[in-house]
């Protein structure tokens, strides 16, 4: 039997004022609150680390073993950051979540801080998407008017602020530490790890930073427990996901789905391929993460399957092409975004990235020369593991991924541009609607 | 360069959201952009004194980041996601179609000074492909067709509307909504369009239950 959807974050997205206060209060919203506040923070925390809840932004660390690593008693100011600076190609399932449903954040906000013993939070929201800043911005004003947040939270002694804060289009801050760089004000860089931001973080202070998804995800588990949320997923996967479907599929969208469910079944509710058309590959979640085509799509869509199938679940919002798609151009215009993006910080990342930009638009040209796939294999290895931060790791990934399943056609960029393989009009949605 | 009160008083009230001034830096810089269009040399300045900064500081920030602009930018800034899923579901043909039209290229700005145009990265809205911005807001879905005739509307002064937001207002009135954040536009737009509810549909025409409420047990036992 197919795996069913499962609609909790997206659950009523469909009522008109889902974003306001009444629209979340009406299906349960901010009776979490009252719950957590009656708790012991330590056992908000525990109860966390039960549920076995990972990170939604990507890496998929354990959430409440995260939080765990935040000292206590140490006599310095904590912060929770929000990293909402979803800017991942592929992904879009954040920003959908902070225009229809921000008060699940806040609320998810509010009980992590006072787990965490932080009276100030800050929510870095991508600077590209206005209506989603205005949207969380709204919320959390409407949440001190409740007085869900300010001082003396509902007579608890636990006095919380919460900022929105707007970036400026850069692609990196969505690293936990080049994020915490730009809210002091600086350029995104990422920081040397250790300390690591739960020892020094904001400010030099403890501080966690978690996904939109993974906050949001909060006041679902205090309100409804433990064992609710693990009848979800897998073991190592325990929980539901927010998958965004794009490309080449009947009807592009988010569909919240239990972790474990395949990308065919994913494809299926997303009405299939479109007309005429043939999948070729897929990207289980995000740019950075290592290409699959259809021999992987009956894999559980997890932590660990992804991984032993050597890519990453990354983001869970996967990109679906077809037959009318260049590889070449796919990847290529990938390496631009990541050496456009590239902070500069250090060398093989800054280096890297615009060598194996220059390569592979030979190789989009038509005019590559077969011995450069071999140079731009050993710049990828260069890259990978000695650049500073995850993003070098990243650009590293896509060629590598690509070369695994499609060699042939970067052996035909020697002799044939990629437009001319594959005609560009094809692949476009406009294409697909005369078809039908 | 000369700010009225309000800006002033606005410029106060963003410094003081934070426990540390520098923070400010990246939404004053926005709220600059609101009142001159770009960040100028003299925003800058005027930057660097508010949070007693070297004017060297703030322009090695303001640099960094690709949403701060050097030089004028139109009264409508139009972006288009030419990244790979955008661009292969049609982005570089509405690229190619704006910019034929406008007759101008990549972060240039039309000589009347009504529009700037600009490839820009994954805007999150892969689901809404071809992704493009006006302002920022969300012009999801985009053909050669229905950016034309946006740019017709603009132009004519006639209201467009975000497929996800509110009616267009233009580029400054956007950067000074990303410094204050809170701009009581919050209710524009619908909840979630039909892409951002594909899951939920499905779902319901399925049948299947919501799940964002644990069954009690008592029933679960019945079951």
């Amino acid at each position: 039997m197919a795996t069913p959807l499962t609609p909790v974050l997206t659950a009523h997205w469909d009522d008109p004022d889902s974003f306001t206060i009444d629209g979340y209060r009406r299906h349960g919203g901010y009776d979490a609150l009252p719950k957590a506040l009656a708790m012991d923070p330590d056992a908000v925390i525990g109860l966390v680390k039960d549920t076995g809840l990972r990170g939604r932004g990507g890496a998929g660390f354990p959430t409440g073993l995260k939080w765990s690593f935040v000292p206590q008693n140490d006599g310095k100011p904590h912060y929770l950051v929000v990293n909402a600076d979803e800017s991942e190609p592929g992904a879009c399932k954040d920003m959908p979540l902070l225009m229809a449903n921000p008060h699940s954040l806040v609320e998810g906000i509010i009980i992590t801080c006072y787990a965490i013993r932080a009276r100030h939070a800050f929510v870095y929201v991508r600077g590209e998407v206005p209506h989603a800043v205005r949207r969380v911005a709204a919320a959390v004003r409407e949440a001190y008017q409740a007085g869900h947040i300010g001082t003396n939270i509902h007579g608890s002694g636990f006095d919380l602020d919460v900022v929105v804060h707007s970036g400026a289009g850069a692609y990196i801050c969505g690293e936990e530490t080049a994020l915490l760089d730009s809210l002091e004000g600086r350029r995104g860089q990422p920081r040397l790890k250790p300390p690591f931001p739960a020892v020094a973080g904001l400010y030099a202070s403890p501080t966690v930073v978690n996904n939109v998804e993974t906050i949001s995800n909060i006041p679902y588990i205090i309100r409804n427990g433990v064992d609710w949320f693990r009848q979800f997923g897998t073991e190592k996967s325990p929980g539901f996901k927010l998958f965004s479907v794009s490309g080449h599929v009947r009807n592009p969208g988010v569909y919240e789905a239990p972790l474990g469910i395949t990308m065919r079944e994913l494809i299926d509710y997303a009405g299939g391929m479109r007309e005429g058309s043939e999948l070729k590959f897929w990207v289980p979640g995000g740019s950075s993460v290592p290409m699959l085509t259809a021999e992987h799509l009956d894999l559980p869509m997890t932590y660990e399957a992804m991984a032993e199938a050597g890519t990453m679940l990354g983001t869970a919002t996967p990109m679906v092409f077809d037959q009318t798609v260049s590889v070449v151009k796919t990847v290529t215009r990938w390496l631009e975004f990541y050496k456009h993006e590239s902070c500069g910080k250090c060398t093989p990342c800054r280096e890297g990235t615009s060598w194996m930009t220059g390569l592979l638009e030979t190789f989009q040209a038509g005019h590559g020369r077969e011995s450069d796939l071999q140079i731009i294999d050993d710049i990828c290895q260069q890259i990978a593991g000695r650049s500073f931060c995850a993003l070098g790791d990243a650009a590293a990934t896509p060629f590598p991924g690509a070369m695994k399943y499609f060699s042939d056609e970067f052996v035909a960029g020697t002799h044939t541009s990629a437009d001319d393989a594959f005609d560009p009009v094809a692949s476009t949605v406009l294409a697909g609607a005369s078809k039908r | 360069m000369e700010i009225d009160d309000t800006t002033r008083e606005e410029v106060r009230a963003i410094i003081a959201r934070y426990p540390d001034t520098r923070s400010a830096l990246l939404p004053l810089l926005h709220l600059m952009q609101s009142v001159e269009g770009s960040v100028t040399p003299d925003a800058i300045e005027l930057v660097a004194q508010q949070l007693e900064l070297t004017s060297a500081e703030v322009a090695s920030v303001a640099t960094f980041y690709t949403m701060y602009k050097r030089h004028r930018t139109g009264r409508h800034h139009i972006g288009v996601c030419t990244n790979s899923l955008c661009a292969l579901l049609g982005g570089d043909v509405v690229w190619k179609s704006l910019s034929d039209e406008l007759g101008i290229g990549h972060d240039e700005t039309t000589a009347d000074g009504e529009f700037s145009i600009e490839r820009i990265e994954c805007q999150a809205a892969c689901t809404h492909a071809p992704s493009v911005t006006i302002d920022w807001e969300y012009f999801d879905d985009a053909t050669p067709a229905s950016v034309s005739e946006m740019i017709t509307k603009l132009r004519a002064g006639e209201p467009v509307q975000s497929t996800r937001g509110p009616v267009i207002r233009d580029f400054r009135a956007t950067e000074h909504t990303l410094a204050i954040t809170d701009d009581g536009l919050a209710g524009e737009g619908p909840s979630a369009d039909h892409r951002m509810l594909a899951g939920l549909t499905a779902a319901k025409e399925r049948g299947m239950a919501l799940q964002d409420t644990a069954v009690p047990a008592s029933t679960e036992g019945e079951n």
